[in-house]
């Protein structure tokens, strides 16, 4: 039998990858210093809330599910320790408790999906208004955390210097690419990591496959809540303050980012280093915008808008391809 | 030597008993074919062997020890392996982790040892003389490579037992004789093998024993060399050649002269039907017999565009028409109708009263523009109504509200009102009481007599003789052959399917 040379399951990856040369070209063609190493530290630093969401929204789309609550979890999770240490508890500990209840919420919804039977959608979109009214009920207002000598550690202390004009790679960034790579693992060389992909491609193959359909559902949802927590101390971290409107519509960025990464919709297939090209090419167009400084900021989404559709379309077409290429 | 044995399964569905029980044995190093019509029993059998279903009642006993599987990984676990007729892998995974997942190899850091993976799925599937590039993903290789996977798979785990439920259905010939290598291979290295198919040819060509269910009891079990064909067709249908079969009661005097409405000619598709070719007249009812998947309802598909045919032509009236893009909307154009089998998936629609159903087709066919006024339609539902007798308070009931029989005249109705020149009827009788049998019955003949075509497909062999005037026997997807006038009885019939 005859074979191609790329296996076809490699092109989506290969396109996010292409997509996020091309848009460092452009940028390096066109802007002095576009190029610097300075760009993309920030590009990874602005992105590392978004990064740690999209591999939880990565690991639930891969098992043919969906978690609308992201957005809300972070905010949720950001007013939680913001009151926490307003009301004097040790920053340590609210941050412990946040990923706490980061999980447990998302196990909950898991297990109503997987036990019950739930449409995910239906779920988490419960989950995203319970935990957004959540963060309302911490408090009205945005609270900054000024002076806590815990978030002051983790900014002047825990950072590795890149390069040799004083840059660095922060707490945040640093956390970002340990999950990354721990996903990535977990994702490809595990039994419980490989159980995802196999629910995702087929639920009913995979139950008479003897795989344990239903750990492996409340597994995922709990990793998601459990990345949606994470993301919230991270963007907690960034802005050093919790705010209850903050990050309204993030889990669409982390789907849009997931899809750009080149994991299909549906189940089953993707890799979990296209969610960081994805998150990357999401950055990327913001800062092109940025530096272009003449166009309006919400081209960003249209251009965000407009890759989905392509590589869904490209996604749908590599489908027919390849399962052409079985009859 | 037994190496599972069931004793008085039974199984119980909501009221409806599927077994009644059932003893069955296999032995190690046999294939062991397991025959039955639709609703004999056979895959609630398997279901039960396999840990899927609990039984009501019995016992299942492996390797001398009785066992009661929670699951297929319990069956599995204890040494039953299951290839379904649906290849049920995950396409998208490589071949090897289709092979080893749920119990990879694992490296001290208890990561997966791709490794050892590919190099334990490379010796499975070298036991079955084959040999690919396992780090392919499983949707790069045709059904029958996948389906040979999924047999290395069950070897991975020492299975003792492999099923294989109708596995060569979607094979073509080389494929299946591959198959069969490998089948007969692990036969003779000591595996016991259930296979189930519905191919006649198959089971004389690869088993060693049969056993025979039949509403949901066994009839027996036989060496496959000492049972012939037709003993084994007469006893799947559960009659005897020499019984006194119902006789097609006086034949009309046929339309052998009259005009012929439809003429197909080597109409087929790859992998659903070989080419068959056969006339409808005027005022002639044709019926298409043969056992479960012999292609009865594939013909009946193909020729309303349901599925689209890659060879064939059709005429009708001797107009040929096109065979690009036939659908089932220019089938009714033509003034073809098609009632399909199962009535509760592809015909009525239960939430709308018996007028809109009715209705239906006859507005599809006019277009979403054009109406029918509220009186037209009142009309029409009351004329069917009458004239088939359906039996409903007024048109506006909802139909889920009827009786089987009479949902099933509804949807008669519905084609009667396009006026068609040639209806087709697939299993019209299903899940329907005597009575309504009847009726229906009456009622294709009726049309027949006011000159319309009719093919008539069922799998009850009796229908079929007392009411056609002409039968195409089909087997394993083929025509075999015709019968007409005198010559439509059951032992003819029987023994053309078993030739």
């Amino acid at each position: 039998m005859k074979k191609p040379h790329i296996p076809v399951r490699f092109v989506p990856i290969g396109a996010t990858i292409l997509v996020f040369l091309l848009a460092y070209a452009i940028g390096i063609a066109n802007f002095r210093n576009f190029g610097s190493l300075r760009v993309f530290l920030n590009l990874l630093h602005d992105n590392a809330y978004l990064g740690v969401a999209s591999i939880g929204a990565m690991v639930v789309i891969l098992s043919g599910g969906i978690d609308l609550s992201v957005g809300s979890v972070i905010a949720f999770t950001g007013m939680l320790i913001a009151k926490m240490i307003d009301c004097g508890v040790n920053a340590c500990w609210a941050i412990l408790l946040a990923i706490v209840l980061g999980s447990l919420f998302g196990m909950l919804q898991g297990v109503l999906i997987s036990t019950f039977e739930l449409p995910p959608f239906l779920v988490t979109l419960g989950g995203m208004f319970f935990a957004r009214g959540c963060s309302y009920v911490v408090n009205e207002q945005a609270m900054g955390i000024l002076n806590n000598p815990v978030f002051n550690f983790i900014e002047n202390k825990l950072e590795i210097p890149v390069g040799s004009r004083g840059l660095t790679l922060e707490f945040i960034d640093i956390l970002y690419l340990v999950l990354l790579i721990i996903a990535i693992v977990f994702t490809q060389r595990t039994h419980a990591g490989r159980c995802i992909y196999a629910v995702g491609e087929n639920e009913q193959a995979a139950t008479l496959m003897g795989i344990p359909v239903r750990r492996t559902k409340i597994m995922v949802y709990t990793i998601a809540g459990f990345c949606s927590a994470v993301a919230g101390i991270v963007f907690t971290i960034y802005l050093k303050s919790g705010n209850p409107l903050s990050c309204v519509g993030l889990e669409m960025d982390a789907i849009a980012a997931t899809v750009i990464g080149g994991t299909l919709l549906t189940g089953g297939v993707g890799y979990m280093i296209g969610s960081f090209f994805g998150v990357l090419v999401l950055g990327l167009i913001q800062v092109l915008i940025m530096f272009q400084g003449n166009i309006n900021s919400w081209w960003t989404r249209i251009i965000v808008g407009a890759l989905v559709l392509v590589f869904i379309f490209m996604q749908n077409l590599i489908t027919k391809i390849s399962k052409k290429s079985k009859g | 030597m037994e190496i599972l044995t069931t004793t008085g399964i039974e199984k119980q569905f909501r009221g409806v008993k599927a077994l009644k029980g059932v003893d069955f044995a296999v032995e190690a190093g046999e294939v062991h074919a397991l025959m039955g019509e639709n609703g004999a029993g056979k895959s609630t059998l398997i279901k039960i062997i396999t840990g899927v279903y609990e039984p009501t009642a019995g016992k299942v006993v492996l390797n001398g020890e009785e066992c009661r599987f929670r699951s297929p990984l319990d069956a599995e676990r204890a040494g039953i392996s299951t290839v379904y007729q649906e290849v049920n892998l995950l396409p998208d995974l490589s071949v090897a982790e289709n092979v080893c997942i749920g119990r990879e190899p694992r490296n001290r850091l208890g990561l997966i040892d791709k490794k050892a993976m590919r190099e334990r799925a490379r010796k499975a599937l070298a036991r079955l003389d084959i040999d690919i590039d396992v780090s392919e993903s499983l949707s790069s290789y045709s059904i029958a490579v996948q389906q040979l996977v999924a047999i290395a798979r069950a070897l991975d785990v020492d299975c003792k037992l492999l099923i294989l439920d109708e596995p060569t259905s979607s094979l073509d010939e080389n494929e299946v004789n591959e198959l069969f290598t490998v089948m007969k291979k692990l036969r003779d290295e000591g595996m016991a093998i259930i296979f189930i198919t519905h191919f006649l040819d198959q089971v004389y060509a690869v088993s060693d024993r049969i056993t025979i269910l039949r509403d949901g009891q066994k009839v027996g079990t036989y060496k496959t060399a000492e049972l012939s064909r037709v003993e084994m067709v007469a006893k799947m249908l559960g009659k005897s050649l020499a019984e006194n079969a119902p006789q097609a009661a006086a034949k009309r005097e046929t339309a052998e002269g009259g005009e012929i409405v439809l003429d197909v000619t080597d109409l087929g598709r790859r992998g659903m039907v070989h080419p068959v070719s056969f006339q409808v007249r005027k005022g002639e009812q044709v019926g298409f017999a043969g056992l479960l998947g012999a292609g009865r309802s594939e013909v009946a598909q193909l020729l309303f565009g349901v599925e689209s045919r890659d060879s064939g032509q059709l005429k009708m009236h001797d107009k040929p028409l096109s065979s690009l893009f036939w659908s089932p909307r220019k089938a009714v154009k033509a003034k073809l109708a098609l009632i399909a089998e199962d009535r509760k998936v592809t015909g009525i629609i239960p939430d709308l009263t018996v007028r809109e159903n009715i209705m239906l087709a006859l507005q599809a066919s006019k277009g979403i523009w054009k109406t029918l006024s509220p009186k037209e339609q009142q009309d029409l539902t009351d004329k069917y109504i009458q004239l088939l007798g359906i039996k409903t308070p007024d048109g506006e009931q909802q139909v889920k509200n009827l009786s089987g029989g009479n949902q099933q005249k509804v949807l008669i109705a519905r084609w009667l009102a396009t006026q068609p020149d040639l209806m087709i009827l697939d299993e019209p009788t299903r899940g329907i009481d005597v009575g309504a049998k009847a009726e229906i019955e009456a009622l294709t003949k009726e049309l027949c007599e006011k000159g319309m075509a009719v093919i008539f497909i069922s799998s009850e062999l009796e229908e079929v003789v007392r009411d056609c005037d002409r039968v195409v026997v089909l087997r394993d997807r083929r025509k075999i052959g015709e019968l007409s006038g005198e010559n439509v009885s059951l032992p003819n019939i029987m023994k053309m399917i078993a030739e």
